[in-house]
């Protein structure tokens, strides 16, 4: 379980996060989603006390991490990739954090199998690649076999591969009932992994909910329609107040009207129809529309369109 | 590989060990970090080589060129202190190792590993200098004993040797590797004030070097007055038998001793006090 409560943090005149409240609790994957930039590693930092909030609170399992008497039992915390030094080898890296809370080296190499670093668990990690790098890192979290586990964008610089490992390996964690949090900018990438969402731009809370939940939510529903006539149709639709667009793969996209007044509109013409499809928005749209105005780099400037933060689609 | 393979209880249920993570695991935290490291070995058995092979040529020099040497010479000729020059070619390296034993971790983000798995810093801190202290003093008095002994060897009849029974030679060898163990210790509190390796190199230089050139540079009423808090003045206290304007060793070596104090106790408190 984690509790935040008003967290806030400035560094310098910037205010990186802003009365953040929000409670991760156990037996489900929790994602942090917010554009880059809008406080999730700060947040995440907070948790574990390297930074020091300016104001508000946050606990694990009831207690501020300082006071926590074995924190690598109790918390794991992927935070960055590259956080092990070049010219030691992933194996000494493992030991030296174990030995400090007293986690015997059979753990270390069982950890390392479970990553599947065992083979070049004695090279040094400068030579290893972000993708190893980020298995490094997970195997750091699971040392202490801790309830509760941070991960901070953990599948950047994986390949396919990697990323089914990783959302296999964090629902297997949740499902154990231990309390999984973990952060992306990839809509589409906590869509397969999280059971809830937290949602931040700009430092501010925006949502947090079942993602099920903000799907149905969002106003972006259409009906996806196909016909051998799509052109005598997509007028017909225009002139009944019907917004649509024509899709790449030769669909038209129709918002206004729901399928049934499609469908009855199409036989008063009459007008064949391949398809007649209602479509929720994707998670990427939900959250475009949810994150809309706390987007912190927009691509352009002035009146230029809000663009999508990088990586998400 | 299966996740529930490796895992055991989790949920409030699951098993703490009794206490508290403490200096006992933390020092062996600190053990593993510094002898896992390449550059470490290799920064330490450079002190080793380059002390004594330093001392080592002072000293088969000296030997060599008796004969020619002025009666003065002869007599002002110290074997002791000359046995003992490649200690100081010493600092240099000790001090950077105590440099990088710190920026390491904050170049490398390794600093947040660290302090995410015992957030108690101080004590972090204080694990930290305890081993490359006793690491660092380990190495000094290696290298100034051998530089000593070798340099004894080498410097045989007719010119002047002393043993270690000879009049504060003891207290030379012994005291110029503490004061290279100490000369590590104001490296690293250096380091975890600045944090950067550039900076802290530079910083540690500037007063190993720089800094007497300029007292130097000052009055002499006024220069003699602050020469002698010159950790390089400390230095030559320990090791020479016949200095007149400074500190005596012990005296010097108690400064040193502060010196890497305040600076340690300084760096804790902004280590405790700053986000990591």
């Amino acid at each position: 379980m984690i509790e935040a409560k008003g967290l806030t943090k400035h560094y310098g005149s910037k205010l990186a996060v802003n009365q953040l409240s929000f409670s991760v609790r156990p037996g489900v994957v929790t994602g942090f989603l917010g554009p880059n930039g809008a406080g999730k590693s700060t947040t995440m930092r907070m948790i574990v006390g390297l930074d020091a909030p300016d104001a508000g609170d946050v606990t694990v399992n009831g207690r501020h991490y300082h006071d926590l008497p074995w924190p690598l039992h109790e918390v794991g915390a992927l935070l960055e990739a590259k956080a092990i030094h070049p010219g030691r080898s992933a194996r000494a890296h493992l030991q030296m954090l174990a030995e400090s809370n007293h986690i015997g080296l059979k753990r270390v190499d069982e950890v390392l199998e479970v990553v599947g670093l065992s083979a070049v668990a004695r090279q040094r990690a400068g030579k290893f690649s972000l993708g190893m790098s980020q298995r490094l890192g997970i195997a750091a979290t699971l040392l202490g076999n801790p309830e509760v586990m941070l991960f901070d964008e953990p599948v950047n610089g994986l390949d396919p591969d990697g990323i089914r490992w990783v959302r296999n390996l964090l629902r297997g964690l949740a499902r154990e009932g231990r309390t999984i949090f973990v952060s992306s900018h990839l809509m589409s990438e906590m869509a397969l992994t999280a059971d809830e969402v937290v949602i931040i731009g700009r430092g501010c809370l925006i949502a947090q909910i079942p993602i099920d939940q903000l799907l149905a939510q969002s106003s972006q529903r259409y009906v996806r329609v196909r016909s051998p006539e799509l052109a005598a149709l997509k007028t017909a639709l225009e002139l009944a107040g019907a917004t649509t667009v024509l899709e790449e793969d030769g669909s038209l996209s129709v918002r206004g009207p729901d399928e049934i007044a499609i469908g009855e509109l199409a036989a008063s013409i009459p007008v064949v129809l391949h398809e007649l499809a209602p479509q929720s928005a994707s998670l990427e749209e939900a959250f475009m529309e949810l994150t809309e105005d706390s987007i912190e780099y927009h691509g352009g400037s002035g009146t230029a369109p809000v663009q999508s933060p990088e990586g998400a689609k | 590989m299966s996740i529930s393979a490796m895992s055991r209880t989790v949920g409030p249920t699951k098993a703490l060990p009794p206490g508290r993570y403490g200096i006992s695991g933390l020092l062996a935290s600190e053990w593993t970090k510094l002898r896992s490291l390449r550059s470490t070995m290799w920064t330490l058995g450079l002190t080793v080589v380059l002390g004594i092979g330093i001392s080592a040529l002072a000293t088969a020099e000296t030997r060599a060129h008796w004969s020619s040497m002025s009666l003065g010479s002869r007599l002002s000729f110290d074997p002791t202190s000359t046995s003992l020059i490649g200690v100081f070619f010493g600092q240099l390296t000790i001090g950077v190792l105590g440099v990088l034993v710190m920026t390491g971790e904050y170049g490398s983000g390794t600093i947040r590993a660290t302090l995410a798995a015992a957030p108690r810093r101080a004590l972090v801190l204080a694990a930290k200098a305890a081993v490359f202290g006793f690491v660092a003093l380990v190495i000094a008095e290696t290298v100034s004993f051998l530089s000593y002994f070798l340099g004894q060897a080498l410097l045989t009849a007719p010119a002047a040797h002393t043993t270690l029974s000879s009049p504060g030679a003891l207290r030379a060898v012994a005291g110029s590797g503490i004061y290279l163990g100490l000369i590590g210790l104001v490296a690293l509190g250096l380091a975890t004030i600045i944090r950067h390796t550039a900076g802290s190199i530079s910083a540690f230089l500037g007063i190993l070097l720089v800094l007497p050139i300029l007292v130097h540079a000052l009055p002499n009423s006024l220069a003699n007055q602050i020469e002698k808090f010159m950790p390089d003045q400390i230095g030559a206290s320990v090791v020479s038998l016949h200095q007149s304007d400074a500190f005596g060793a012990w005296t010097g070596l108690l400064l040193m001793c502060g010196y890497a104090v305040v600076l340690l106790v300084a760096g804790g408190v902004l280590l405790v006090r700053r986000d990591a």
